[in-house]
């Protein structure tokens, strides 16, 4: 009876990476030392305990309600007014991006907009601190300057992939470049932006509570404020408004899109 | 008696008519039957009754002296290792080797970590290569099972049948991509593999000639019900004519569980 | 005409409430601090010392996306499997899980909403107050933020791989788990693995962000800086960090190519 072949080993590659991830997530828990002990201990369940259960109940005066209202427009204006601001700068920004200007051009504000994506919001807004002083404005240019990053980078994108042929048609015509751009090219490209805007909104309405923890108002203002001061029963309800207002706007970007995919 | 059904209806929901009706029969331990009649007759669902998978709606079935719809939810599942069902679609992913995509027939009798462990190194390859082998594909052990032709893959399910240790085969359709010569072939190991293990066979096919020089007893079924289920000698020409007449011009609705491993492969349960 | 009223009507009250002023740029105040503070940009910090201890910070910022997704992913295999309903048997059976079933998947889909719906700053906020400063925090707000993340995503890849293979094993007899692992697992396992880098990703820029509330890594450094206005040395640590979110973008898109 003829016997089967021996199984064929795992390649070298995939057994080099399996080692070197497994050698990586040693290394981090060795490195950072956490101490489990302190964390499973008796004492630190107990203060867990008495941390979590200072959040209830919920601070529920009218008088904070208002103010946890205020500070719920104000994330939500600083979300609407940043995606605003940023989907123009990237409009503008995608234009040399896309390469309608020559290559160099093309380069340098691709660099720019790298730069400006990779940096996080909340890094953007500590950053801004100094200039624009503590408060909503920061936090509205942070916000602004990482989505108008994302948004100029997928608005050239877009800009790249359309097709050439109806502004080449206006160009030999003899209208001009800019004529040439805002008859052709944008209407087709236009819908498509929207619609990258609006999800951005949506993601940047998440990140608008946040920012105020670095003091860029808002949401994450509070929180940092009443968290430091031992607030529990403040931040709770904070916190709790924050869930709501993130519920509430993936419910309706959700029901947005299934209406629009109908 | 390995299996007795008494006037088993299987109605799905939404279906103008059900998918079985009254259907009454016994196989005896070590028979073998072939399921006959046209598409859309009930053929897969009543496999997938006799498997347990599928709860009828009317009736009553038992399998093994028990009855399966009566047991406690475990030992049904332990039952259901008990007989091994091999559908028309091989159930096969595609990226997974062959010899791993056949050993899974052994999954029942494993336990979890031998069959966690089986997935990285195969537990039995042995075991895998020799039921390979019958169907002569031992060449094809470490192969990946997209790299197959249709007719390799559909072979590689009933490699897997051969691994399990189940008493009652129920095969459907396994011819449906195969030529003539290894359509004997292939029904020649199962109906030896079944002899051996003095395992009920029941053989769902749509080659009539084949079914009536190879099998012993005939099951026609039509439109949810019995038509004939008689001994091979039993069945005429006239009885075949019957139960194929007029079938190609109304085709009968085909439900949900009517032609379950029909269906395309992605989302064939929802 | 009416748009740019509509517009103008419904900008108004943002203004007010982010209050918007660019003037405030222009002060002469804030245009001396933000000069002072851009001038120090050049040259970077570059110091030897400076270096390491950036160095320093940059792998304790990876090492808690990577220690706090392990740990997440750890929570989320466990909960993936009881959310999914791709190994209900007696939905087999019947098309309609179990009540007990169902209720337990319910109860598990809303603890992953919960997980992630909390924001991950928010939750380093509070285990600084529990754990105090420093890295514990961060690896324990990525645990469970992302758990919430990958179990939700696991369980509609899973759900939406092709069921037949499992069913067919299921109704074979074998076990829910061993049925996974040989039906659904080979098909899904690229995507999952695919989203898990990608998430990895994701981790690393929020521990980066983390690190503002005091979650360790590269982002208290820069915290830290930021507050003394050193701007030398948040000019190297923002091209560390943008250097860091190129790299670990390169090493995830090449994994995922890879698996893909």
């Amino acid at each position: 009876m003829q016997r089967p072949p021996v199984p064929p080993l795992m390649s070298r590659s995939t057994a080099a990476l399996l080692l070197g991830l497994l050698a990586l997530v040693a290394a981090s828990f060795h490195s950072l030392s956490i101490k489990w002990g302190d964390l499973f201990s008796a004492d630190a369940l107990r203060s867990s305990a008495e941390f979590v259960a200072g959040f209830v109940p919920p601070e529920l005066a009218s008088a904070f309600l208002s103010r946890v209202g205020g500070a719920l427009l104000e994330t939500l204006s600083m979300s609407a007014l940043s995606t605003l601001i940023a989907f123009c700068a990237g409009l503008l920004l995608a234009i040399p991006a896309s390469g309608r200007m020559g290559s160099s051009l093309r380069a340098a504000t691709r660099l720019l907009l790298n730069v400006l994506r990779s940096i996080p919001e909340l890094v953007w807004a500590s950053i801004l601190l100094i200039a624009a002083g503590l408060g909503p404005f920061a936090g509205t240019l942070a916000l602004a300057a990482h989505t108008g990053g994302v948004l100029g980078r997928l608005f050239a994108d877009t800009l790249e992939n359309l097709p050439r042929a109806p502004e080449e048609t206006l160009r030999i015509n003899g209208a001009s470049p800019l004529a040439a751009f805002l008859y052709a090219a944008l209407p087709l490209a236009w819908p498509q932006f929207v619609s990258y805007a609006l999800y951005r909104w949506e993601n940047n309405i998440r990140a608008a509570a946040i920012l105020g923890v670095v003091g860029a108002g808002g949401l994450g203002q509070m929180l940092k404020y009443h968290l430091s001061l031992f607030q529990m029963q403040q931040a709770a309800t904070v916190i709790l408004a924050m869930l709501v207002m993130v519920a509430l706007v993936d419910a309706i970007s959700f029901w947005l899109r299934h209406r629009l995919m109908e | 008696m390995t299996f007795a059904l008494r006037g088993v209806g299987v109605r799905r929901a939404g279906a103008v008519r059900p998918a079985l009706s009254e259907v009454t029969l016994g196989i005896e331990a070590g028979e073998q039957v072939a399921l006959i009649g046209p598409s859309g007759a009930g053929k897969t669902t009543l496999l997938h009754v006799l498997a347990g998978a599928i709860q009828p709606s009317d009736g009553e079935l038992s399998a093994f002296g028990e009855l399966p719809w009566q047991l406690p939810h475990g030992a049904r599942h332990a039952l259901r290792s008990r007989i091994f069902l091999a559908p028309q679609t091989p159930p096969m992913p595609p990226r997974q080797r062959v010899v791993t995509a056949v050993l899974a027939g052994c999954l029942p009798r494993w336990g979890f970590w031998k069959s966690l462990a089986s997935l990285i190194r195969p537990a039995a390859p042995d075991a895998a290569f020799d039921a390979l082998a019958r169907f002569n594909l031992q060449d094809k052990l470490y192969e990946r099972v997209d790299r197959l032709s249709g007719g390799e893959r559909q072979r590689c399910g009933m490699a897997r049948l051969l691994v399990s240790d189940a008493s009652a085969l129920l095969v459907d359709e396994p011819l449906s991509a195969l030529d003539p010569t290894l359509s004997r072939q292939t029904l020649a190991v199962l109906q030896q593999e079944a002899a051996t293990r003095r395992a009920v066979l029941v053989c769902s096919l749509h080659q009539v000639e084949l079914a009536r020089s190879l099998f012993p007893r005939i099951i026609g079924l039509r439109d949810g019900q019995v038509v004939f289920d008689a001994a091979r000698e039993a069945v005429t020409d006239q009885m075949i004519d019957a139960l194929y007449h007029h079938a190609a011009v109304t085709p009968a609705p085909e439900t949900a569980a009517g032609d379950l491993s029909a269906q395309p492969v992605r989302g064939a349960r929802c | 005409m009416i748009g740019a009223l509509l517009l103008a009507v419904l900008c108004w009250p943002m203004l007010v409430y982010t209050e918007f002023n660019p003037l405030t740029l222009l002060e002469a105040q804030s245009l001396e601090a933000t000069w002072r503070f851009l001038s120090d940009f050049f040259p970077p910090a570059h110091s030897a010392e400076f270096l390491m201890m950036a160095l320093q910070a940059t792998w304790e910022t990876v090492a808690i996306a990577t220690a706090g997704l392990t740990l997440a992913l750890l929570g989320a295999v466990p909960l993936t499997l009881m959310a999914t309903s791709i190994v209900s048997v007696s939905q087999l059976e019947s098309g309609r899980m179990r009540l007990a079933g169902r209720l337990l998947r319910q109860a598990v889909r809303w603890l992953l909403v919960l997980l992630r719906s909390v924001p991950e700053l928010v939750w380093a906020l509070l285990f600084v107050r529990i754990v105090g400063l420093g890295p514990t925090a961060g690896v324990l707000a990525i645990a469970l933020t992302y758990c919430g993340m990958l179990g939700k995503v696991y369980a509609e890849i899973l759900e939406s791989s092709d069921g037949h293979a499992t069913a067919t094993l299921l109704e074979n007899g074998a076990g829910r788990l061993a049925a996974l692992c040989y039906g659904a697992l080979p098909e899904a396992a690229a995507e999952l693995l695919s989203y898990t880098t990608y998430r990895w990703e994701c981790a690393i820029r929020g521990s980066v962000v983390m690190g503002f509330v005091g979650a360790g890594g590269l982002g208290q450094r820069m915290d830290e800086s930021l507050k003394m206005l050193a701007g030398g040395e948040v000019a190297s640590m923002l091209l560390i960090f943008v250097l860091l979110v190129a790299c670990a973008d390169g090493i995830s898109s090449a994994l995922r190519k890879r698996l893909g």
